[in-house]
């Protein structure tokens, strides 16, 4: 069981796993003039809460829930008995599997690409701050493993369980917009955060949904999407000047 | 590219075959060296990248990685000069935060090497260089071995006075622009003893991209570094700690 301390470090946007860079679609959001101000922010900050947040922390949990039955103690060791390879093997094909449903219900290449990437970002911070985590059990994409998979295999090195993995995923689907918004649109800090204060209840309420959905087989994970917010990636990665990666 | 300097044929040489790569192959253990390019707005880093890349194109496996906002004029820039295919350029969103991307949170430029790396094979050096910023920006050690820190004159004669980890702790200050000091009323000496005071023993280099197109003294530095870099990745056991070059 994680403390709570380990919880508040893995939720810092401070954490280096590269989502300074990232306004998740807010920035093309701006442009497009469908978010300008605090109202339009909130209501763009609940839409993704109940589409890309739901779905990230349902898989997030699902990936810690696959890799937490693991042989985790015996790699600390270097070595793992032949009893429990079959579960390393198991744990492979079950990230294998996530791997692909998530793929499957991500519709924009950029937006696969962007996670992926962020996926990469992660295990990078993974692999150094906890060597010992096995971090090679997660599909060997070339262009990275999908990040709410890395988030759940993060989640297991921190000790933590499912249903806080996906309180970090959906936690960072709001603050991470929220914090590209103070510096595209210029908006109140305080303001922000206030509204960050209001959506606290409904960001509880996503992880839970999310962590009940994650013991459920791969296939009846959610599948909430926004077709504006693909449309939206598909033309922000086109764009000559762009501030945000994605 | 061709070098800048009269070839005379009267002397007996040889050419490299063309397609063969000349270079000797790195030993297994050696890795680019990674310099960091930063400074404020405008104080002419991009123009800086363009030199380097102008006087190392026959001499070394180069790649670069910008932090910028990076137009296709800034590509252009550097196609235009000539000085370096555009498969060797990397370019990172920092989410108007170009300080974080080379500070706190380096993993997307330690990407953008390793891609670069993946694509063109082992290189001798990379230069990353930041998004223009203020005086407070530094590299992280976790990104780059060695730090230049590029002001210009034209942004005033106090800048080194003014101090900030750029200034006082870069393994090399850049004041660049210096064909300009007369234009903009800016005193050198008065630069150059500020800096002095700030740096103590670190190097500080007064230039002219316009007068020296192949930032000749910036190169040999960082030719003196890159062989440092080289003995101390042979001798792993004893790195030479960055700024005692």
């Amino acid at each position: 069981m994680a403390t709570p301390t380990m919880l508040l470090l893995l939720a810092d946007g401070r954490f280096p796993a590269g989502a300074h860079a990232h306004s998740a679609g807010l920035e093309a959001a701006v442009a497009a003039g469908r978010v300008r101000d605090l109202a339009t922010l909130g209501e763009y900050l609940r839409g993704r809460l109940a589409t890309a947040g739901l779905v990230a922390a349902a898989f997030a949990a699902a990936s810690c829930r696959a890799a937490s039955g693991s042989p985790g103690p015996s790699a600390v060791d270097g070595h793992r008995p032949a009893e429990l390879t079959h579960l390393g093997v198991a744990r492979r094909a079950a990230l294998a599997r996530l791997d692909a449903e998530l793929d499957a219900r991500t519709a924009s290449p950029a937006q696969r690409t962007v996670s992926r990437r962020q996926g990469r970002a992660l295990r990078r911070a993974g692999r150094e701050i906890w060597p010992q985590a096995t971090f090679d059990d997660l599909p060997a994409t070339s262009d990275g493993p999908h990040q709410p998979l890395v988030l759940g295999l993060v989640g297991v090195a921190a000790g933590l369980e499912p249903g806080q993995v996906a309180t970090v995923a959906a936690y960072a689907t709001v603050t991470g917009s929220a914090s590209a918004a103070v510096r595209l649109l210029g908006l109140d800090p305080y303001q922000v955060q206030a509204l960050l204060v209001r959506l606290a209840g409904d960001c509880d309420a996503v992880a839970a949904r999310a962590a009940r959905a994650a013991e459920q087989p791969p296939e009846r994970l959610p599948a909430a999407a926004a077709p504006l917010a693909d449309i939206h990636a598909e033309a922000h990665v086109t764009w000559e000047v762009r501030l945000f990666a994605s | 590219m061709r070098p800048e300097f009269d070839h005379d044929e009267s002397v007996p040489h040889t050419h490299p075959e063309p397609g063969v790569d000349p270079h000797a192959p790195l030993p297994a253990a050696a890795r680019a060296l990674r310099v960091g390019i930063g400074g404020p707005v405008g104080s002419g880093k991009t123009a800086l990248v363009a030199a380097l890349c102008r006087a190392f194109a026959d001499e070394l496996r180069l790649g670069v990685v910008t932090n910028d906002i990076y137009t296709t004029e800034d590509a252009d820039f550097l196609k235009r000069a000539g000085v370096l295919d555009p498969a060797r350029i990397r370019a990172v969103e920092t989410g108007c935060c170009p300080h974080t991307a080379i500070r706190d949170d380096i993993g997307a430029n330690l990407d953008a090497i390793d891609e670069l790396i993946e694509a063109l094979g082992p290189l001798d050096l990379v230069l990353v260089e930041s998004g223009g910023d203020n005086l407070t920006a530094t590299f992280s050690r976790g990104l780059v071995d060695r730090q230049i820190f590029v002001v210009d004159v034209a942004g005033g004669d106090k800048v080194p006075r003014k101090g900030g980890p750029g200034v006082t702790a870069a393994d090399l200050l850049v004041i660049n622009k210096t064909d300009l000091a007369s234009m903009v009323g800016a005193d050198l000496s008065v630069m150059d003893r500020d800096a002095r005071a700030r740096r103590g023993d670190l190097p500080t280099v007064f230039q002219s991209i316009t007068e020296d197109p192949l930032a000749t003294r910036v190169a040999g530095w960082i030719r003196h570094e890159l062989a440092h870099h080289r003995s101390a990745t042979a001798h792993a056991d004893h790195p030479v700690p960055a700024g005692q070059a």
